[in-house]
């Protein structure tokens, strides 16, 4: 079984999997009551106490509910947008990728809008590339058609690590993770289980007879995107 | 000068006390205290004894300052050079003015009866100098009328109290056997001098004398109120869009801005409609700012909810909220400033979604999820300090807890399965119960605690269900059980 650290790194090429620069990923949840998407994109956001600009359509909100502060933790601010349709999410996404001392932009989009076309994520993939800030895109219900962002997820929850002191609770969180395209790095699946005390996130294969390949992305095993 | 607003009867004894070194003191008194021996700096307790009946309110200096400082202004309606004269008291330099209002005697009782419709009543006087007036409008007769060939005469009369001193001169003054002013005009100014040579102004009785008598200048200095700024375009015919009159209005409106060293947080658009009607826009900003090209990136998507009617032929942009803004020199490595790039972004997004749809959520001290944030406009300043949460929470929470069906094993115990959005889900570890109690003080009575469990389905979603109430509590029949977030 393989096992990767991935680490925080703040620029240049990172050696693991779907940890590249900062650009925007696109998550794609299957179910709406699933907040598995989200633990992997807040763990994956850069640390520091820079804001995290979160940007809500109406149908998102009002099925998967809204970001609470007291589960994130306070040490991290938030500007919430809630906004009405796909559109004004994409447009308030691309004005906030504008600004650098973000330390992040999420947008969660519900379905498959006509706006979030090619056109549209490669705008928000080349803008977040260029103020060096990450996107992560949250799409539920929604149909993996084509699109420019870096790299595409499919994060759903996975039973999680036993509890060290109570067998009957549940424990650290797991995270069925697939990286189904991406452009810097070889899609594979994984089990990401999150150490919250040392904001760390571990991969660890999914099938555990197949060593996990470390590869860079270098020529031959970019995949198609 | 007293407040008579909602003045409780005269007959009744009523002070004003404010905080003294020993306990309340007496600020001020009505005429019913003052005819029962109450004299204004004396202890609230020992007026007490001398007038049983008294009755004590607390003095607002503070905000019977701010309402005189705004009578200042109020009284440009007569004479255009005002002040605040101490904290009982206005100056109104008249030269010149009272002509248009037929002659002295008649602009102080005009004065008068504008000043008792507003429910205050006044002492008015006119003399050549500060000191005068002051003197003969506490002193001296009712509406007195004093020139200046007469105003050694007019002002002799009066107690040394009229000078302006602090209360231990006046004493000396008395000890000295001198009880009038014209008893101190009377004293060789030498020996005066002798006396008080080097005292300060309040306790000099023959600079107070100066001033009173003219010799020594004491001007009005008026307040200005703070300019508008305020720019204008004036078009020759009407339009129906102002968007690109915008940039020079912006651009000139902030070379004003610069030259004041100000910013503004606010800017208003006003356009005058051909018809004689007018309209408005406002924009509000987080951070005081001058920038021509963010002010008018503001206006950009607002400008279709104006009504030009038939064509406007004048705009005029205006700033408020004005502050100081210091000039500051931008990063020489080509770097941005951080601050600022985040400001002009909520400003961006306040200005387009309005000012509820951007916020910035903050925690309160509460044990009930809903309640234990809150959500800030996000143009508002942030709190310092936020309670941190005492167990773990969800980092998504429903915004109204969704019933769910459950089964269970133990009514009290956890859910064994549930059915939620018409999909079961049996529950395979759990963790709980966590009670909330609601908050007496705020909830109505009735309402029912909350069991919070932390529960993992089958494919191991981690939810947060909660059951209302208990089986035994009398409030209301079964508990009912909701979701109310989700774990990552």
């Amino acid at each position: 079984m393989a096992l990767l650290h991935m680490q925080k790194t703040l620029q240049g090429f990172p050696p693991q999997p779907g940890l590249s620069r900062f650009t925007l990923s696109e998550v794609f949840v299957e179910t709406a009551a699933d907040a598995a998407a989200l633990g992997f994109a807040l763990a994956r956001l850069p640390r520091g106490q820079r804001p995290v600009l979160w940007v809500q359509d109406r149908v998102s909100r009002k099925e998967s509910g809204y970001p609470s502060l007291a589960g994130i933790g306070p040490l991290r601010p938030i500007i919430m947008v809630n906004v009405t349709r796909a559109a004004d999410v994409l447009w308030t996404m691309e004005d906030g990728l504008r600004c650098r001392s973000l330390g992040g932009v999420i947008g969660e989009i519900w379905g498959d809008p006509a706006v979030l076309d090619f056109t549209a994520t490669k705008r928000l993939a080349l803008r977040s590339e260029a103020a060096g800030v990450p996107c992560w895109l949250i799409r539920r219900l929604a149909h993996p058609n084509l699109s420019a962002a870096r790299d595409r997820w499919r994060i759903g929850a996975r039973p999680s690590a036993p509890h060290p002191h109570d067998s009957q609770s549940p424990g650290a969180p797991r995270w069925a993770v697939e990286l189904f395209r991406s452009r810097h790095a070889k899609p594979g699946q994984w089990v990401a289980s999150y150490d919250r005390a040392a904001d760390r996130v571990d991969l660890v294969a999914a099938v555990s007879d197949r060593t996990l390949d470390a590869g860079d992305g270098a020529a031959g095993q970019r995949a198609a995107g | 000068m007293e407040r008579q607003g909602n003045a409780p009867p005269d007959d009744i004894p009523l002070v004003l006390a404010r905080d003294g070194q020993h306990g309340p003191v007496v600020h001020a008194a009505n005429r019913a205290a003052r005819l029962a021996g109450i004299m204004a700096g004396s202890r609230v307790v020992d007026m007490r004894a001398l007038c049983p009946d008294l009755q004590v309110a607390y003095a607002d200096q503070a905000g019977d300052r701010a309402a005189l400082d705004r009578l200042v202004l109020w009284a440009r309606r007569w004479c255009p050079w005002n002040v605040r004269d101490g904290d009982d008291g206005l100056i109104l330099d008249t030269t010149g003015s009272d002509h248009l209002l037929g002659g002295e005697a008649a602009m102080l009782v005009e004065m008068e009866t504008q000043l008792s419709l507003l429910g205050l009543t006044s002492r008015l006087a006119v003399a050549p100098t500060w000191g005068a007036a002051w003197a003969l409008a506490r002193h001296g007769p009712v509406r007195a009328i004093c020139g200046a060939e007469d105003m050694v005469v007019k002002l002799g009369a009066l107690p040394v109290t009229g000078l302006r001193l602090d209360p231990a001169t006046v004493l000396l003054l008395r000890r000295l056997g001198l009880k009038t002013i014209g008893a101190v005009m009377d004293v060789p100014r030498l020996s005066l001098t002798r006396r008080f040579a080097k005292a300060a102004l309040p306790t000099n009785p023959l600079l107070r004398l100066d001033q009173a008598l003219g010799k020594l200048a004491e001007p009005v200095s008026s307040v200005d109120p703070a300019p508008r700024l305020i720019v204008q375009s004036r078009l020759a015919e009407p339009i129906f869009d102002p968007t690109p009159y915008l940039p020079a209005l912006c651009a000139d409106l902030c070379d004003q801005l610069q030259q004041a060293g100000q910013g503004c947080r606010r800017l208003h658009l006003t356009i005058y409609r051909t018809d004689g009607d007018i309209s408005h826009l406002s924009v509000a900003m987080s951070a005081l700012s001058r920038d021509p090209v963010h002010l008018n990136g503001l206006f950009r998507d607002k400008l279709d909810r104006i009504n030009p009617g038939y064509g406007f032929d004048l705009i005029a942009l205006e700033a408020a909220d004005l502050g100081a803004v210091k000039t500051v020199q931008s990063n020489l490595d080509g770097g941005s400033d951080d601050d600022l790039e985040l400001a002009h972004l909520l400003d961006r997004l306040a200005a387009r979604f309005g000012d509820r749809a951007v916020t910035r959520p903050v925690l309160r001290a509460s044990h009930i999820p809903e309640r234990a944030e809150m959500r800030l406009p996000v143009l508002a300043d942030a709190p310092a300090l936020m309670p941190v949460p005492a167990s773990e929470r969800p980092i998504r929470l429903l915004d109204q807890p969704e019933e769910v069906r459950v089964l269970y094993a133990v009514p009290e115990g956890p859910p064994a399965q549930f059915v939620w959005r018409r999909q079961t889900h049996r529950v395979t570890r759990y963790a709980g119960p966590e009670r909330i109690a609601p908050e007496w003080w705020r909830d109505r009575p009735g309402t029912r605690l909350r069991d919070y469990f932390k529960v993992e389905d089958q494919i191991g979603r981690r939810l947060w269900l909660y059951r209302e109430g208990l089986h035994s509590d009398g409030r209301g029949g079964d508990p009912r059980w909701f979701v109310h977030g989700m774990f990552a």
